[in-house]
């Protein structure tokens, strides 16, 4: 079992000792999760640690051999705070397997094409299945930015039932 | 809508349905009794920070859901929702 934690959460987790017994539920909820005898088109944006869920279902995609085309825009403040980089690298170098466009939003690496910023139309046309592929779409992150994300999907003609979303927490976006 | 960006989704509240029901409600569909939109419990919207959740219709804002769970009694009210449907258990 992997486990990965975002800072606000940690405080709780620090108290956690090796030999602790500690109690699990889950796995819970068949909505959020992408399964292998899905063949469409797989779009999934990641706004921060949004990457996490969504990073399962690139892993699931690999180890299942599925043909389905992955692409993954990911949005985060600066590249040191992107998770995964280099899984996330080696997987979308190996051909086909995954389409990966990186939003930084405050800082970009040196000579980066496009200026800091948040997810906008402009990249939303060049980095996101087109509409006539019926991507099903997978958004995860803190609610501010889901709900942007959603937006700029349903203006860019994407349909509404196929967006699944997991927004998390006030804690989240804590500035 | 609501303006402010504090709701989760229905996915969110998979863990406290299930205490009460041994199938997944968060993939039912359901339809909402205010506005008839149908969806997916999971796209609603889910409030936490309320004793207890509720869960909203992400269309009109109606409340389709309330559950309280007191550590003695849990309390469940769907009155916002026509019916859910999903699929039975495979036993």
């Amino acid at each position: 079992m992997r486990t990965t934690v975002q800072v606000e959460y940690r405080s709780g987790l620090l108290t956690v000792r090796v030999g602790d017994e500690i109690e699990l539920r889950g796995p819970i909820g068949g909505w959020f999760v992408w399964r292998s005898d899905q063949t469409e088109p797989i779009q999934l944006v990641a706004g921060g640690s949004g990457i996490v869920p969504l990073m399962a279902m690139i892993r699931s995609r690999l180890e299942s051999q599925s043909n389905a085309q992955f692409q993954l825009l990911y949005s985060v403040r600066e590249p040191a705070a992107a998770f995964y980089k280099d899984e996330l690298e080696a997987i979308s170098k190996r051909g086909d397997s995954l389409l990966l466009t990186y939003a930084f939003t405050r800082i970009t690496p040196k000579g980066w094409p496009r200026p800091p910023g948040r997810i906008d139309a402009a990249l939303v046309s060049v980095s996101v299945w087109p509409t006539d592929l019926a991507p099903t779409c997978y958004v995860c992150g803190p609610t501010s930015f889901v709900e942007h994300v959603n937006g700029l999907l349903i203006a860019a003609g994407m349909d509404r039932g196929k967006i699944r979303t997991e927004r998390f927490g006030s804690t989240g976006e804590r500035k | 809508m609501n303006a402010n960006m504090s709701y989760l989704d229905g996915n969110a509240a998979g863990g406290e349905l299930s205490r009460i029901f041994n199938v997944d409600l968060t993939a039912a569909e359901g339809q909402c009794v205010n506005c008839g939109t149908k969806g997916r419990f999971a796209d609603a919207h889910l409030y936490v920070d309320c004793p207890g959740l509720v869960a909203r219709c992400a269309t009109c804002d109606h409340v389709l859901l309330r559950l309280v769970n007191t550590g003695e009694r849990i309390f469940l009210d769907v009155r916002g929702m026509t019916y859910l449907t999903t699929r039975p258990v495979q036993s």
